[in-house]
């Protein structure tokens, strides 16, 4: 009887058994990656530095696995507030999708500009990035990962763009990136070229109704790891002036930190430069990931 | 069907217990060393160039290891948290890690050219049954890098260490 028992818990056990051996060898936010190796989440969405896209793929998960980011990041300026939310799903760290929802607060600038006071603008932003080669990390030192990226954006507020003279409120812009972790130096060397005809990331439209559009961008990032968990840095990006406003190039310096394996933190200076005629918005960055 | 199984077991027959299993099955038991109480490999040459690397060309390289003893010390550590992690731990169940420690050690304290040789075998062959995948080897580092910050190597020093090792994932990582 004692046999019968004991064998029909074996049989019990087996049955029971196979959700044990999936989540052992897991596929859905199983995590694996190295801290800070997911990098933060850009204004865009994907990730990257903070203005910077990045060749990396967002989430935790490595090349087995799926994994998740959410993000909401702030950036308080002199006469603009920006805020931003998005989440992005990493797959076998390859592919990146990722959504970003920007939110641009004109405050005061409004009712010079005519809008109204505290006018938002808004945007969507779909993006997909695929890891074309190589690891961040692993592989040989010199050897970057390197990525493409598509990023198509939707702004909601088609008659300011229109009004700004730009020539149309939807674009795309298209990235490639290449990013290592020089190991050696303890250096995280990121570049990546843009095409795209967005004003302020399109925040103002896409090209210009005299015709100005599609141009090369290039975004920059340089940063030192300065342990496990922190890492600082500075980034550039050059922007077009399609639309004659003085649009300038943007520059940052972040520090990075994850609180937890989890959770990531970034706090940066930013230098937006001239924004809708209203120069030197520069202030404080602020944003926080989370990431399966 | 559970019936079916359940009536099956009851009627089977229990095998008598003066049955020797190991030579039923062809299986041969190792035993360790009683020397250095590793279990016997299969014969190799024994050559530096096993190590996967070339050796730093720098003596404080060594010294931010603390020596021989520091590099043992982070070197069974890692062994030592890497068995005891439950997400790579099945992995060293059925390994010899006594062996492991010593042959991790001497390829360490070969790397960081702090005056040892090599006798273990190369990366490929080391790794080739093991089933490594990215995800392993990723905690794998995490407990080096722990091993290491323990004995108080400095961050940068560590990354340059790691630096050495970074390129030879290609031959650890098998699925």
């Amino acid at each position: 009887m004692a046999r019968l028992l004991s064998f029909t818990a074996f049989i019990l056990s087996i049955v029971a058994s196979p959700s044990n051996v999936a989540a052992k060898d897991g596929d859905f936010l199983d995590g694996g990656k190295l801290v800070l190796t997911n990098a933060a989440s850009s204004i865009e969405g994907a990730s990257g530095g903070g203005i910077a896209t990045w060749a990396t793929i967002s989430g935790l998960e490595t090349d087995r696995g799926i994994g998740v980011t959410g993000h909401v990041t702030v950036i308080e300026l002199p006469d603009y507030g920006w805020q931003s939310h998005g989440v992005a799903i990493g797959i076998a760290n390859r592919v990146e999708l990722s959504y970003a929802r920007q939110n641009f607060d004109t405050r005061d600038v409004g009712t010079a500009l005519g809008l109204g006071q505290g006018y938002t603008l808004n945007q969507d932003v779909f993006a997909a990035k695929l890891r074309l080669a190589g690891d961040l990390v692993y592989g040989e030192p010199l050897v970057p990962q390197i990525s493409v990226g598509v990023q198509h954006k939707r702004n909601l507020d088609g008659a300011v763009t229109t009004a700004v003279g730009a020539d149309s409120p939807n674009g795309t812009d298209f990235t490639l990136s290449a990013s290592k972790l020089i190991l050696s130096r303890s250096l995280l060397v990121s570049a990546t070229a843009r095409y795209t005809e967005a004003n302020q990331t399109g925040l103002l439209g896409f090209g210009s109704a005299a015709g100005k559009g599609y141009d090369f961008q290039f975004e920059g990032s340089l940063a030192y790891q300065l342990s496990r968990r922190a890492i600082i840095g500075a980034e550039m990006r050059t922007k077009p002036d399609n639309l004659g406003l003085g649009e300038d190039n943007w520059m940052d310096l972040f520090a990075a930190f994850a609180v937890t394996d989890n959770v990531t933190v970034t706090a940066a200076y930013a230098d937006l430069g001239s924004i809708a005629t209203f120069e030197n918005q520069r202030g404080a960055f602020l944003s926080a990931q989370i990431a399966f | 069907m559970f019936s079916i199984i359940l009536t099956l077991v009851m009627l089977q027959e229990s095998p008598a217990s003066n049955i020797d299993w190991d030579k039923e099955f062809g299986v041969e038991e190792k035993v360790r060393d009683p020397l250095t109480g590793e279990f016997p490999i299969e014969p190799f040459a024994p050559d530096n160039a096993n190590a996967g690397a070339e050796p730093f060309d720098n003596a404080k390289m060594a010294s931010y290891f603390g020596g021989h003893e520091g590099i043992r010390k982070i070197a069974e550590r890692t062994v030592e948290l890497s068995e005891q992690d439950p997400r790579i731990s099945a992995i060293f169940v059925a390994r010899d890690t006594v062996r492991l420690k010593r042959t991790l050690f001497e390829q360490f304290c070969y790397l960081l050219d702090a005056g040892c040789d090599y006798s273990g075998r190369d990366m490929i062959t080391a790794h080739a049954d093991l089933g490594v995948k990215m995800a392993d080897l990723n905690a794998l580092v995490e407990n080096l890098q722990k091993a290491m910050r323990e004995e108080r190597v400095p961050f940068a020093v560590q990354n340059r260490f790691l630096a050495k090792l970074a390129p030879m994932s290609k031959d650890v990582v098998t699925r």
